[in-house]
């Protein structure tokens, strides 16, 4: 007999280096050798030849949808969907029913996750009360809560007002919190259906222009040094967004962002076909963008991949472009689109994919235990993927509820074979257990 | 010609030349003591209408019964649409109903498209406007109305000439409307008449430019075959026809431009500027009009002005059309029953 709580992962390519063995026990990684030097001993035993070993990935950006569409997501779908995409811990944006802006509702999620079993959960909090921009929520009472929590946003609406965003992000400075912006300048993008420009004039949609992003970018990087706060920007999707955030870099202000895995992929060329599974917010932006995007998340401006996976029902997205809901699914096929936008580009290596997938977004939100060296004594939050694999994308083996996804039928590059949580095993061959 | 009419952009120069023609026959039933067609006789012409168009509407429900066709009309006010059903739910309830052709009016950009691609639906399916995308009959029947008058005369020459007043519009069959200068006036950014026209216009080989507030043009017209001017007096002396769109008044509102007085001094068409027009161009409007605002009552109701000619066309246009996607293989016209026998008027 094995003991479960004991796995031997042998002749796995740590960051896609030199093959080694690694033991699983007690919840952390007890033991590292060269490929083929460690023996079982009672232990599982993974044969890893060929796949690349990563710490488990980190979502800053993810719709779990519990608490009030239950029908789209609930803690346990998304998070057996994050394990089959290789995270170990997600962050639950706060826009449910009711949201989360109250310690009530972060630690209902925080306790959903706990159960769940499959991923951390790390609720993130409304900066204001439901989302309206107009007064800020407890975010103390929220931080001192159970959910400890870190990260603050109104995802899904901009905190547009800038006396609420400065006092937001003077107000997390006493207890190390972030605010996490969506930018979007709410009166440019009234009736915004899709990116702004030559497509969006020819299918008579109406436009989200770039500027609507960059401006708020603009004025947000220049309050968080104003008064000294962290500052993070969710889904950065425009080359001018890029520039912006550049520039505040260079200036040492600590402003972090991140980009999503549609970003790096799709362009609105695609919203031709007025197929709404390609309606998101920020929209699909153009080539250019895509390009400016890559090169970010490539040389560091950008720090990292976020999913905003954000499930809809079917009905949804079974509609005209205009009723149909905004945002795509992403956790399953996020690792697979940034091997083949950003690995197979040669734009990052696997260790550059740990670092924006997993160590970044962990000290972003300042995880305990995740991100992680792959290193002996450190918590076993793992990823195996296997490189070679190609296969077409199909919605109806996906972990989570829903099915909105943009890749359906695209063959994408690479599989996650095995997730390990704290050394239990949540993916076993590619199928969560 | 496809089996969906969703887009003027689909149609190549020999679709729409086929339409047009189509049209034209068509066009001399309504001469005949009964204008009806025994064509589409058995089948189905849904309205299907999400927003209130009664002229759209009736222009279809006229073409289809001169065919022959049944009709249903379905308008979203007041049926179960308005209990939030979806469009799926609705196409598949025409669809189980029979509906050969569905002729659709949506307030959503690509609704159409949507319906004629999901697999809702087996029957054809015709945009009647969508949102601020296009409206294709639309632009063929200002096409059909253009080449009346500017390819109608001998030899394919404008039918306006010099010395003749008001003359009737003549008969442009199998031409096309190459090297003609097409001005359209007004509201660009949110109208599916001009986005429609822009490609039709191109495709038949005209020349078109677009006057507007910069506030009115879209961003990214700078991809469309057409040129774009901010001025209006520049371009009438190189106009053959002035298409004249709708201007919401309600448009100030949002910023687009000040006042009604500002817009309709700086892109209104009144007698003075009709008067920069050459002799032989005609103004076009798609209707209703707002009098006073884009056109003057003076050029509305002067003989250069095609609107009430446009509606007459519109319903051989629609017929066409529905003919087209329809019946398709058969002779749209056949010969009537009894030969005509010309009563002697004057004798």
């Amino acid at each position: 007999m094995s003991d479960p709580q004991k796995t031997l992962i042998r002749g796995a390519s740590p960051l896609g280096g030199e093959p080694r063995d690694l033991l699983l026990d007690g919840g952390v990684i007890a033991q590292t050798g060269a490929g083929g030097t460690l023996g079982a001993a009672g232990a599982t035993v993974v044969e890893a030849d060929g796949l690349i070993l990563l710490p488990g990935l980190v979502d800053l950006h993810t719709h779990l949808r519990e608490p009030g569409r239950e029908d789209s997501e609930t803690v346990l779908t998304g998070t057996r969907a994050a394990a089959a995409g290789g995270y170990t811990a997600v962050h639950a944006m706060a826009n449910t029913f009711p949201v989360a802006d109250t310690a009530g509702v972060v630690e209902q999620v925080w306790r959903l996750g706990r159960e769940s079993g499959y991923c951390d959960v790390q609720p993130v909090g409304a900066v204001t009360v439901g989302l309206e921009g107009k007064q800020l929520a407890e975010l103390g009472a929220m931080h001192d809560s159970a959910a400890g929590v870190r990260i603050f946003s109104d995802d899904g609406k901009c905190v547009d007002d800038a006396v609420i965003m400065r006092r937001a992000l003077e107000y997390v400075k006493a207890f190390g919190g972030v605010v996490a912006q969506h930018a979007q300048e709410p009166r440019l993008t009234e009736g915004a259906q899709m990116n702004e420009g030559v497509v969006s004039a020819e299918l008579g949609l109406g436009g989200w222009p770039a500027v609507a992003e960059e401006s708020v970018i603009a004025r947000d990087v220049l309050l968080a040094a104003h008064v000294g706060s962290r500052l993070h920007i969710c889904h950065v999707s425009t080359a001018g967004s890029v520039e912006i955030i550049r520039w505040a870099k260079s200036k040492g202000w600590d402003v972090t962002a991140e980009v999503t895995p549609h970003h790096l992929l799709l362009t609105d060329e695609l919203v031709r076909s007025y197929d709404p599974v390609y309606k998101v917010n920020p929209p699909l932006r153009t080539e250019e963008d895509v390009l400016a995007l890559r090169a970010a998340l490539a040389d560091g401006t950008l720090d990292c991949v976020a999913t905003d996976h954000a499930p809809h029902p079917h009905e949804d997205k079974d509609c005209e472009w205009g009723a149909a809901a905004m945002g795509m699914v992403g956790l399953e096929t996020a690792l697979s689109v940034v091997q083949h936008t950003m690995v197979e580009t040669g734009l990052l290596d696997w260790a550059g994919v740990a670092d924006r997938m997993s160590s970044r977004p962990a000290a972003i939100g300042r995880l305990r235990g995740q991100g992680r060296p792959l290193a002996q004594g450190e918590p076993a939050n793992l990823v195996l993927a296997d490189p070679a694999y190609r296969g077409v994308v199909d919605p109806a083996g996906f972990a989570s509820r829903s099915r909105n996804t943009p890749y359906a039928g695209r063959e994408l590059p690479g599989r996650v074979t095995h997730t390990f949580l704290r050394g239990r095993a949540t993916v076993v061959d590619g199928a969560v257990v | 010609m496809q089996r969906h009419l969703t887009s003027a952009a689909d149609l190549s120069r020999d679709d729409a030349l086929m339409i047009l023609d189509t049209a034209e026959e068509l066009a001399r039933v309504a001469d005949r003591p009964i204008k009806k067609l025994p064509t589409l006789r058995g089948r189905t012409v849904v309205n299907l209408f999400f927003e209130d168009s009664t002229r759209t509407r009736i222009s279809f429900e006229a073409a289809a019964k001169r065919l022959s066709a049944d009709v249903i009309n379905f308008s979203a006010k007041g049926s179960s649409v308005s209990k939030g059903e979806s469009l799926k739910d609705t196409a598949l309830t025409l669809e189980a109903m029979g509906a050969d052709a569905v002729v659709i009016r949506h307030h959503d950009s690509g609704a159409p498209h949507r319906l004629a691609t999901s697999g809702w639906i087996g029957g054809s399916v015709v945009n009647a406007g969508d949102g601020t995308h296009e409206h294709p009959t639309q632009a063929l029947l200002d096409a059909f109305t253009l080449r009346r008058h500017l390819a109608g005369g001998p030899g394919g020459s404008p039918v306006r000439q010099a010395g003749v007043t008001d003359p009737l519009p003549g008969d442009g069959t199998g031409r096309d409307l190459a090297g003609r200068r097409i001005t359209i006036v007004g509201d660009v950014l949110h109208s599916r008449v001009a986005r429609s026209n822009v490609h039709l216009l191109t495709t038949l080989g005209a020349e078109v430019t677009l006057v507007a507030p910069p506030t009115l043009v879209p961003v990214g017209v700078e991809r469309w075959p057409c040129e774009v001017s901010y001025a209006l007096d520049p371009v009438l002396p190189e106009s053959d026809a002035v298409m004249m769109l709708r201007v919401q008044r309600e448009r100030m509102n949002a910023a687009f431009f000040p006042t009604e007085r500002e817009y309709a001094r700086r892109y209104g068409l009144g007698g003075d500027r009709m008067a920069r027009m050459p002799g032989h161009a005609v103004v076009l409007h798609p209707g209703p009009m707002n009098r006073g605002m884009e056109i003057t009552a003076e050029v509305a109701d002067s003989g250069r002005c095609t609107a009430v000619e446009q509606v007459a066309n519109g319903v051989s246009i629609r017929m066409a059309v529905l003919y087209l996607l329809l019946g398709g293989a058969g002779p749209a016209v056949t010969a009537p029953a009894a030969p005509t026998t010309r009563t002697e008027e004057n004798a």
